[in-house]
């Protein structure tokens, strides 16, 4: 397909630009020539070539409307369409982010709702809604731990973070100046309780953990972990990227968790567009609310403000206030679903993933066979090992069906990994129909494992050469 | 109401193939005394109905302006239809980061093609996929900066926009680098002996940004040498994007990263997000650069095709030895810029130079009022500052008519009491402005 480069015309137009009804005056006499550019190489349409050529380039893309998307981790799941009505009005997307607090007292009242909400959810104490994603989240959660080391006069410099972590969590304990030590899981997929203990010292400030953990497993000796980590004076971060398996079941806040983040853009039923936007919020304990990002909404009577005084802040993280029109997309699902629909949520997508486990089974290795939470986690080490099919065969494969893949090759530490996230909002039928397709593919590796190796064969263009793109890389285009 | 479609006969048969008498059962690993055995304390369900009602009541205490002359930071334009016609489509907006590149061609040719408007756009050879938004796009190229040189001294221009300064400083103090801020003149623009004292063989980078945040257009190819003569590298930022159609591209001055809000390009206010970072660089930093790239190649039957490329730089990669951790970007908001932008095309400039005529006007105007002077003689675009004899009862009065009024620079700038910072854009028309001021005058 041609890039809008290749199809501009000069002399075409896919916009106008109002005219002047203002006293003209020329840009020369008010900004210095030699501040000012001559052209704007820009590509030259018509309205119409524009419509087309996004259009067609949305045909070449896949999203949940279109077809299951059991991406594990992300949790894919549908997002209803009133969210996107909502968040469209222009109540809403209007507002200048310096409006005077009395033109906004309906998006403060919005937020502070949702810090409530979110608080309740994950018995926390308070919540800010800064963080534009998860991994801004995690940096701003590990930013509060440094400083409250700092406000305690206490010089730790390791964080511990488990093997099978998200790559962003050690990423954000190394930016904020921690040296970042690996604990180890145990053959279960817990973790490594003898390990932790051996390396949380007086120099480290905590442990990250998700639960539940990347496997998809409740981490069972949590009550223990948050002895170990607390006993020696350290905090306990949860990355709640897996919150969709807990909510309205258990709180991250009654386990020992002292801070948490979620991504809206998952739990939360936002949508994820394409790699976002998405709203990394993140609670924490009472002990930590003075440094959480500034500014903060107070309530004052029926009046909502912002408030900038907290000394002990750890400052701002972004600018403004967030990825608030997210937030109005979470907002109207906790709203519609209420506290049975999100202890629902919670309870069909654990029945979910344990339904996919024991469908598939008996045709892929499980390295851990135990009732998992809102995903599991295979591996293909078997079909590798007889056919040389491997995860990324089985995942292109897939897409011929109809189907997103899998998330591969994550968790680190299964080789081999398919991590499979349904979500609550797919039907017995669409789980079925999976599962009769990896069971179909699992077939395949046995007696057509080139067939697998070819896919895909129906898309636009086959597999790409991906050595080629990182050792000669063409990020921008030149005539 | 919730969005599960199991009938109760399809959750008895799915708990029978699991092997489970109850739902309690799947939840056995978590220990008992976890277990929340309560409803979450929260407002009921409610039909989409009633939900939509309650949000559009939400919606409705909030006062949309009539127009807006604050920018500082996010721009009132207008979105061409196309932009939101074409991120409304459910294949963009409910997909996930394109890892799976077979069937994301759409979105990696999409931003494929944003990367190359924006290296076009700010005279530069590499463009990432987007950050979260302008100011941590300074903070993290600054830090990448210290990272990549080895320097803990960050420099930057008093006249940046103050929540910019303040990421900076958050994002600086968590790595463990010190910030310098250097002054401005009686122009407005950035004071050049100041800056220089100010440049050591320890500072890792120099933050500037154009317009400023008095609207002051600076002049970055004159302190190029300064800081490239220390070995620090030249971090150009900018607060407006379509000033970009009309000014001389950063890159062109001698920048290392061009960094800004992209928000003006076809996304809306929404009280402050989701916008997007830009962040461009030259090609040197093509390996270094954080967030998403999508790059060409070829499938194995030699058509073009786009995947992600250069992931090693990735936190999910280098984990530990990761200079960001941004994973998660703000892709549908760089949709919609490119949307925008190619809706744009040539016009770009002259949607430019029409700002620049309105906010002359509104400069003209208003400084005509008893008692009213601009404060910074130096170039604007599309906001300038003036000094007023009370600038909150300005506001007050404005706002009293539905008017978003000026920002008030005293509040991060105690050396500017009485000092408002203004905005024009395209959306103002003449009257407004003529009303503008009888109201203040009134």
């Amino acid at each position: 397909m041609k890039l809008i480069f290749e199809k501009s015309c000069p002399g075409r137009s896919a916009s106008g630009i109002p005219a002047c009804d203002v006293p003209d005056c020329k840009v020369e006499e008010v900004i210095d020539q030699k501040l000012l550019r001559e052209n704007v190489d820009l590509p030259e349409v018509a309205e119409v070539d524009l419509v087309r050529h996004y259009m067609q380039l949305s045909r070449r893309n896949f999203g949940v409307d279109i077809g299951f998307y059991p991406l594990g981790s992300c949790t894919m799941k549908y997002s209803p369409k009133v969210h996107e009505e909502t968040a469209s009005l222009s109540g809403f997307t209007a507002l200048h982010p310096y409006a005077p607090a009395d033109f906004v007292q309906g998006a403060l009242k919005l937020m502070y709702e949702m810090r409530q909400y979110l608080s309740e959810i994950c018995g926390m104490a308070d919540f800010t809604l800064q963080p534009a994603a998860g991994a801004h989240g995690e940096l701003t959660g590990i930013m509060i731990f440094k400083k409250y080391f700092e406000k305690k006069g206490e010089k730790r410099t390791k964080i511990l973070i488990p093997d099978a972590a998200h790559g962003t969590n050690p990423a954000s304990g190394a930016l904020c100046g921690f040296q970042v030590v690996e604990v180890l899981s145990n053959t279960e997929g817990d973790i490594d309780i003898g390990h932790l203990k051996e390396l949380m010292s007086e120099e480290t400030a905590g442990l990250m953990l998700t639960n539940p953990n990347t496997l998809g497993l409740f981490e069972r000796d949590i009550e223990e972990i948050a002895a170990i980590v607390h006993d020696r004076g350290g905090l306990l971060y949860c990355d709640g990227a897996n919150m969709n398996a807990l909510m309205g079941v258990a709180r991250p806040g009654d386990m020992g968790f002292d801070v948490i983040h979620l991504n809206l853009h998952k739990t939360f039923s936002a949508p994820h567009g394409c790699g976002g936007p998405g709203s990394g919020p993140l609670g924490v304990k009472a002990h930590l609310v003075d440094f959480l990002p500034i500014p903060r909404i107070v309530k004052d009577g029926d009046r909502y403000e912002w408030s900038q005084d907290y000394p002990d802040t750890i400052g701002r993280i972004k600018s403004f206030y967030g990825n608030f029109n997210v937030m109005v997309k979470a907002y109207t699902y906790i709203r519609s679903v209420g506290p049975e629909g999100l202890k629902r949520t919670a309870e069909m997508a654990v029945l979910n993933a344990n339904y996919i486990k024991e469908r598939l089974k008996p045709y892929f290795r499980l390295p851990y066979d135990r009732a998992c939470m809102h995903e599991c986690v295979f591996s293909v080490e078997r079909q590798a090992k007889e056919s040389g099919v491997h995860a990324s065969d089985i995942a292109k494969r897939l897409i011929d069906y109809g189907i997103h893949p899998p998330t591969i090759y994550f968790p680190l530490i299964v080789p081999e990994a398919m991590m499979i996230e349904p979500t609550e909002t797919e039907s017995r039928d669409t789980l079925d129909a999976f599962c009769d397709t990896m069971i179909v593919i699992a077939g395949e590796a046995k007696e057509y494992p080139e067939r697998i190796k070819a896919a895909p064969l129906t898309t636009p263009v086959k597999r790409l050469d991906e050595v080629l793109a990182a050792r000669k890389p063409d990020v921008c285009w030149h005539k | 109401m919730d969005y599960v479609p199991h009938t109760e006969e399809d959750q008895k048969q799915m708990m029978k193939t699991i092997g489970i008498g109850s739902i309690e059962e799947l939840f056995i690993d978590i220990p008992g005394k976890y277990w929340l055995r309560r409803l979450l304390d929260l407002p009921p369900a409610l039909s989409e109905q009633e939900t939509f009602q309650i949000m559009n009541n939400i919606g409705s205490q909030n006062i949309i302006a009539d127009f807006c002359l604050m920018g500082a930071g996010a721009y009132y334009h207008y979105v061409p239809a196309v932009v939101r016609h074409v991120i409304s489509r459910c294949e963009f907006y409910t997909a996930y980061t394109p890892y799976q590149a077979e069937i994301s061609q759409g979105i990696l040719q999409a931003i494929y093609e944003y990367q190359t408007m924006i290296a076009r756009l700010t005279g530069m050879q590499v463009a990432n996929a987007s950050m979260y938004d302008g100011a941590s796009a300074m903070a993290e190229a600054a830090v990448l900066a210290a990272k990549t040189l080895n320097r803990t001294r960050i420099v930057v221009i008093r006249s940046i926009h103050p929540e910019y300064r303040e990421v900076v400083r958050t994002y600086a103090w968590a790595n463990g680098y010190e910030v310098i801020e250097t002054g401005y003149n009686a122009t407005g623009q950035l004071d050049k002996e100041d800056l220089k004292s100010a440049v050591d063989d320890n500072t890792a980078a120099v933050l500037v940004q154009s317009p400023n945040f008095f609207g002051v257009i600076e002049d970055i190819a004159a302190i190029e040498q300064v800081v490239h003569g220390s070995g620090a590298l030249l971090v150009a930022g900018f607060t407006e994007a379509t000033s970009l159609g009309i000014l001389k591209p950063a890159g062109e001055m001698g920048a290392d990263f061009v960094v800004g809000e992209g928000q003006a390009f076809g996304n809306p206010l929404n009280f402050g997000g989701p916008y997007l970072g830009i962040l461009a660089s030259m090609d040197k930093f093509l390996r270094k650069i954080p967030g998403r790239l999508a790059g060409a190649t070829v499938d194995k039957d030699g058509r073009r095709g786009f995947v992600l490329t250069l992931q090693t730089r990735e936190q999910h990669i280098r984990r530990e030895k990761a200079t960001s951790n941004i994973c998660s970007n703000e892709a549908l908001c760089a949709l919609a810029a490119a949307v925008y932008l190619v809706s744009m095309g040539k016009n770009l400039k002259k949607l430019a130079i029409l700002n620049i005529q309105k906010a002359q006007y509104l400069k003209k105007k208003l400084s005509a009022i008893p008692g009213w002077e601009t404060v910074f003689p130096g170039p604007t675009y599309n906001e300038f500052t003036i000094c007023c004899p009370d600038p909150h009862l300005v506001n007050k009065k404005l706002q009293d008519k539905g008017i978003v009024g000026g920002y008030d620079l005293s509040e991060s700038y105690p050396e500017l009491e009485g000092c408002l910072l203004f905005c024009a854009t395209e959306m103002i028309k003449s009257e407004d402005i003529d009303d503008v001021v009888s109201i203040i005058a009134g």
